[in-house]
């Protein structure tokens, strides 16, 4: 565990990226096989089995803290971490010890088979042998979770660094549904001709944001444009007879749109589209809003009358593998064009449509376009590079979302609660509410968009100025009025407002604008009927 | 039939302290501790700029924190007196007696007809080798800061966090970097000048952290030798050093003028990751100069008090919990509270 605690620190104390991937590079040259296969799944965020459900966790570190338990829970609130929590409030490690990575996931694999007396003596343990960041990581193998700051595509450069391996190819392997309990290292990594995974999906290419507007482009004709819509993100592969859905996040979403099976009728096997999935019904001019799909999103299974109401299609714009042959270094016009053509005998029920470009000579044509995004219900423009190819993680310059001025709304704070981790004991998640005659109406939470310096002054005014508290929650005089910004609204039941806004944050604190400046009921009502 | 005696005589006077919108109060001798409004007469624990600020009619406080004081605040009207020294104001008596917390630090003890209260004033158990060792004092009622009053928070022995900083200090020499080390000016940097070792390199000072150094040199405190890194000083003529600097001057263009540099931080908010990694340095050495939960608890123990006054920190959490385990605590509503996490630096 010390190798592994040694690169976990030296990841997670330095901010330089050139830092993090010598340190993982000289890692993957001599750590122990499996340690290193275990390193690459929990960094890309898969983990062993959970073998103590965290509310043990909990009971019996405070046990073995001296501490009771609901002081355990404030302590965890304020540090934001439960592995952290616990590792931070045991008392100092007793003994030592140096057993490896694998050494303590197998053990714990063992223990899911063990009776509950013996799952805590094991724990209680190794709490006594492992200190500082081991006993932390020992924890998160629990727990789960390993935010450290190592993205996918870091991790794939230390691989070639300490393999010798291309990128492209070691992303590509790393990708789909492997798992260290039924593949190795040797596998995985280095295999010459590893069994072709039906299942495995492209790395995806992410746009950045066009902050200036396209004329930095340079000449429009070497670009092509196209709604960006307001959906999830997805890959439909189709090999062997068989379809797969993969998320951006890298999750196979495949159970959950079983209506895109539909389109293995349609398309032949060696097709991998990139697309959005969106709510679409039958007959309608648009697709519905991002809130008609989330609840598609969250459920594993999906119940009949739920894929009857919210009937997903995948929106495709690129076409990533044709008749089995990945061709994503063909221009994306040339590419486009293969797309057009495959799409081109769908019928008009099928799971798959193609999204449309849209035509413009100059840049001065896609300003209306973009303006009248919302109206397409889409959230603003793609634009993309007609001879690019199709490339990986977030590299910059060949695809730019153009995204619509996000609507905004001035609300009132009424309630404060700090924050966790990283702003423990500073304010920072609060609740807005509109006027309705006296009443203020709460409709949204909203968490970040201000600086330190902000968050710290507002934090100040909350302590002077608070009602009542609740717990961790502190209502405060209505009196300081803040601009949120959002990227939609939507009529909702839960909320007692009536309303639930998409990605609400706070756009800026309007320290000159007094109470009775704060928006309506009314104007958010009438914000839903022409946005809703 | 006594009980009720005693409960008569607690109800026919005012308490010894009390705490009001302007800070602690003793009636009986009409000052107050650490106010943060302007008063008459005010006993300050320490010179930190949430304990000592402007404005006061007269103020007392130790021999060894007056300097200090005088050079944050100027010109003031202000008596010093010894550490155990006793004074009568008014019907009160009153004391100082150390508080470990930083150098000249504080508690000060308040007596009146026999009932004697002690506030604390920021404080730590250990003793750093640099500030007056902490005291413990009997008393009846108690004042506590919280600052981290909780029980994840657990300090390492200095020597022990003396060895890291000294191995990435060195570390940053051998990489050929300028090491940057951030903490306050007053108490802090001195200490962690202390715990540093000069066979590394030299010990290169930010004029805030400097001005204090002067100061407490010229009281008798032994630090170590710094230089001052003004304008004139060319990084280049002393290699392998380490910065010592308030957080505030990192990233300026006077710290730019050091070339490669690595950057650390030295606060009990270290322990958490999350505050950490917001600070973006490269290290951050967990030390600090309040009491961690233990010491919290031990110094709560031995004054012996029943009553116990929480402020500064983790007040609802802490109160709840000394009043679980016996004692008769309350949470004392501050204005400020300074040296939180928001803070930062203090710590
Ligand atoms: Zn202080
Ligand atoms: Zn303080």
């Amino acid at each position: 565990m010390r190798h592994f605690a040694a690169l976990f620190t030296a990841i997670d104390q330095s901010t330089k990226t050139r830092v993090k991937v010598a340190a993982l590079a000289a890692y993957f040259k001599t750590a122990e096989e499996d340690d290193k296969l275990w390193t690459v799944a929990l960094f890309s965020g898969r983990r062993p089995k959970r073998a103590v459900t965290t509310t043990r966790l909990r009971e019996w570190a405070a046990e073995a803290a001296e501490v009771p338990l609901w002081l355990f829970e404030e302590s965890y609130s304020i540090v934001g971490d439960l592995a952290e929590t616990i590792a931070l409030i045991l008392p100092p490690n007793t003994s030592e010890s140096n057993h490896s990575l694998s050494h303590w996931i197998n053990s714990l694999r063992m223990l899911s088979q063990a009776d509950e007396p013996e799952r805590k003596a094991f724990v209680h343990a190794a709490w006594h042998e492992l200190g500082g960041a081991e006993r932390f990581l020992f924890n998160k193998l629990i727990t789960g979770g390993f935010r450290v700051g190592v993205s996918q595509k870091l991790m794939t450069r230390a691989l070639s660094q300490a393999t010798g391996k291309p990128e492209a190819e070691l992303a590509h392997r790393l990708m789909g549904k492997w798992h260290p309990d039924d593949v190795n290292w040797h596998a995985l990594i280095e295999a010459e001709d590893p069994e072709a995974d039906a299942s495995r999906p492209y790395p995806f290419y992410l746009a950045h944001g066009l902050e200036d507007g396209p004329d930095p482009l340079g000449d429009p004709a070497a670009w092509r444009a196209e709604w960006k819509w307001d959906g999830i993100r997805g890959q439909l592969i189709l090999r062997d007879g068989a379809y797969f859905v993969w998320s951006r996040g890298e999750e196979l979403m495949t159970d959950r749109f079983p209506e895109l099976a539909r389109a293995i009728d349609h398309l032949p096997p060696g097709t991998v589209l990139d697309g959005e999935l969106l709510v679409w019904r039958p007959g309608a001019p648009h697709p519905s809003s991002f809130n008609v799909l989330q609840p598609r999103i969250g459920r594993k299974t999906v119940p009949k009358k739920l894929l009857r109401e919210a009937p997903v299609v995948l929106h495709t714009y690129d076409l990533l593998e044709w008749q089995g042959e990945d061709i994503r270094k063909k221009p994306f016009a040339e590419r486009r064009a293969l797309l057009e053509n495959a799409c081109a005998d769908l019928p008009d029920g099928a799971p798959v449509r193609l999204s449309p470009q849209i035509p413009f000579k100059s840049w001065q044509d896609l300003i209306p376009r973009r303006e009248n995004a919302r109206a397409a219900h889409a959230e603003g423009l793609m634009i993309k590079r007609a001879d690019s190819p199709y490339r990986s993680g977030r590299k910059k310059g060949d695809w730019w979302k153009w995204k619509l001025d996000p609507l905004t709304i001035d609300a009132v704070m009424i309630y404060a609660q700090s924050g966790s981790g990283r702003r423990a004991n500073l304010f920072t998640d609060f609740t807005f509410a509109v006027r309705n005659g006296n009443d203020m109406v709460p409709f949204t939470k909203a968490y970040s968009g201000l600086t330190d310096a902000e968050f710290r002054q507002i934090t100040a005014w909350v302590r002077k100025n608070t009602l009542q508290r609740f717990g961790p929650v502190r209502q405060v005089t209505p009196h300081h009025v803040f601009e949120i910004a959002f990227e939609g609204i939507a009529a909702s039941a839960r909320h007692k407002s009536g309303v639930a806004l998409r990605f609400p944050r706070m756009l800026r604190w309007r320290q000159d604008k007094p109470l009775e400046e704060a928006n309506t009921l009314d104007d958010l009502n009438e914000m839903l009927r022409i946005y809703g | 039939m006594g009980d009720r005696a005693a409960t008569f005589a607690c109800m026919s006077r005012s308490p010894v302290l009390t705490f009001t919108d302007k800070g602690i109060y003793c009636p009986a001798g009409d000052f107050y501790i650490d106010p943060w409004h302007p008063v008459a007469r005010a006993l300050i624990t320490h010179g930190h700029a949430d304990h000592a600020r402007a404005g006061m009619g007269r103020y007392l406080a130790t021999h060894a924190a007056l300097p200090v004081v005088r050079h944050r605040l100027g010109e003031i009207n202000a008596q010093g007196i010894g550490f155990g020294e006793a004074l009568q104001i008014g019907d009160a008596r009153v004391s100082f007696h150390p508080a470990g917390h930083v150098p000249g630090s504080a508690q000060i003890r308040v007596a009146v007809a026999g009932e004697i209260w002690v506030a604390s004033g920021d404080y730590k158990v250990v003793d750093d080798g640099l500030s007056e060792a902490f005291e413990v004092v009997r008393c009846h009622h108690f004042i506590t800061e919280s600052t981290f009053g909780l029980p994840v928070f657990r300090w390492a022995d200095q020597r022990d966090v003396a060895a890291e900083i000294n191995g990435w200090w060195a570390g940053c020499v051998a990489a050929g970097k300028t090491a940057f080390l951030g903490a306050y000016a007053l108490g802090k940097a001195q200490r962690l000048m202390s715990l540093l070792d000069p066979d590394i390199g030299p010990i290169l000072t930010h004029a805030a952290v400097e001005n204090t150094n002067a100061v407490l040199r010229a009281q008798g405190y032994n630090l170590p030798d710094t230089l001052l890194a003004n304008a004139e000083l060319n990084p280049k003529d002393h290699p392998g050093a380490l910065v010592l600097a308030p957080p505030s001057a990192f990233d300026s263009a006077w710290s730019r003028k050091f070339g490669a540099q690595e950057t650390a931080f030295a606060s009990g908010w270290m322990a958490l990751r999350g505050v950490r990694r917001r600070r973006s340095g490269d290290r951050g050495f967990v030390i600090s100069d309040h009491a961690d939960w233990a010491g919290l608890l031990s110094a709560i123990r031995e004054t012996g008090a029943e009553n116990i006054y929480v402020t500064h920190g983790y007040t609802d959490i802490f109160t709840r919990y000394l009043n679980e385990v016996g004692w008769n605590a309350q949470v004392v509503p501050t204005q400020f509270e300074g040296e939180s996490l928001d803070a930062g630096d203090a710590a």
